[in-house]
Order: structure tokens, then sequence, then C-alpha cells
């Protein structure tokens, strides 16, 4: 699937997106916050509140416990400032 | 009643009173539009702000502005919509969002230009990196915000 990142998530992560392939035990979104957490300091440093992070499946808002399967793309985000 | 929406994001300003003309072209039915204009400010709460970065999840930006709208046309009789976000850095005092609405009567366009700026700030993907003599950094979501937007699901 596809991952994009915006805002202060994609200037920690160090890019605005990348397509990962997380194992099958991660179901939801935030298991894969956790997962991604783990794959190196930067992604720990963007994930380190993930209370705060918002996520998008498909431009759609959903919840951490929403389920990531069949997602095509994945967007993690602060909370938003437009307007 | 045929509501047509527009749904633009752009580097380029905006002309209000085009938007109005282009909204109210050969209509008779539309009697009051209501408009809204957010600019870039200097004073924010502590420093003086010298230029806005605004970014945008493109795709997501506009189908979350649809959606609203969408709500905003069945919520209230409404004659026509436009919505026109910039992206890119602004200056204080330049066009940042431009809100229009159109309605037989007054109160339904005041009412969903409010209803759509609250939850363009709370929802849509926009998001505002802030210059200033001190530094550079995202500006922080407002409690305040989200309040204004939470109102309009209380019955």
């Amino acid at each position: 699937m596809k991952v994009k990142y915006f805002a202060w998530v994609r200037e920690r992560v160090g890019k605005a997106e990348e397509t990962i392939e997380p194992p099958a035990t991660v179901r939801t979104v935030e298991e894969l916050i956790a997962w991604l957490s783990g794959r190196s300091e930067a992604y720990a440093y963007a994930f380190e509140k993930p209370k705060v992070i918002r996520a998008a499946i498909d431009h759609a808002h959903v919840k951490s416990d929403a389920a990531i399967a069949g997602a095509r793309e994945i967007a993690f985000f602060p909370p938003m400032t437009g307007g | 009643m045929t509501c047509p929406v527009t749904i633009r994001i752009q580097e380029d300003d905006f002309d209000i009173a085009r938007e109005i003309a282009v909204l109210t072209r050969s209509r008779t039915d539309i009697g009051a539009v209501v408009s809204f204009s957010g600019i870039c400010r200097a004073d924010d709460d502590s420093a003086k702000v010298a230029a806005l970065t605004l970014e945008h999840y493109p795709g997501m930006a506009e189908e979350e502005i649809r959606r609203h709208a969408d709500e905003a046309v069945s919520r209230w009789p409404l004659n026509g919509i436009t919505v026109i976000h910039r992206v890119g850095r602004f200056m204080p005092g330049q066009n940042i969002v431009l809100v229009l609405t159109a309605s037989q009567h007054r109160q339904a366009a005041f009412q969903a230009a409010e209803f759509l700026m609250d939850y363009l700030k709370t929802s849509a993907p926009f998001w505002k990196k802030e210059e200033s003599a001190t530094g550079t950094g995202w500006v922080e979501a407002h409690a305040r915000d989200d309040e204004a937007a939470a109102r309009w699901t209380k019955s």
C-alpha cells in the first residue's frame, strides 16, 4: 500500500510518500503507526505522540482503530490548520 | 432547486467580485450572496508573521470540501457554493481562502458559509507553516476551531 505523510509528519519521516508492505499482523491504523515507529528513529520521532496523529484511508478521515485491509493509500498528518 | 458547487485549490489569487458574478450569472432566483475571505494576518498570538506557507493533500482536500459542500446543500436551501483555497507561500494581506454561498434569503447563506468555514478549518487537509523573526514553525490547531465545528452536530 502507498503511505503519504504531510506537514511536520513528512518533515520528521523525511519523505512525502512510500510504498510499504506491513506484515499481516498489522491490522489497524494504530498498529501500523506502532510498526512504522519501529523502523527507525525518524519514524519514532514522527509518531512519538500517536494520539496527535490524524489518519486518512483512501482520502477519508479514519479513527486509529480503523482496519487497513484493502486500503490503497493511507495518509498520516497533524491536526489540520487550513482556512 | 439547482445548486452548482465549485471547488478549486490553486496557487493563483482570486477576484471576489468576479467569483460572485460567475455564481449569480443568468440567475434570477438568488436573493443573497454571502462571501467570506480568509487573509494572511501579520499579528498572531505572539510574534509578527512574515509569511505563511500552505500545504495540502491533493485529491483528499477537494473531496473533503466536496463532502461538506454536499452536506451544506442538504441542510440549507442553497442556490450556489464556491470554495477557493489557495496553496503556496503568502505575505500578510494576501488572500488565502474564499467561501461564497448563494440563497434566496440571507439566513441560509450566512449559516452555510459559517458551516463551511468551520469544517474547512478542522477537517480539510491543509496545514500552515509560519515564518517570523523568531523562526519557522507549523501552526498548531486551536481547540476553539474544533468547538466551532462541533456546534453544527448538536441538535
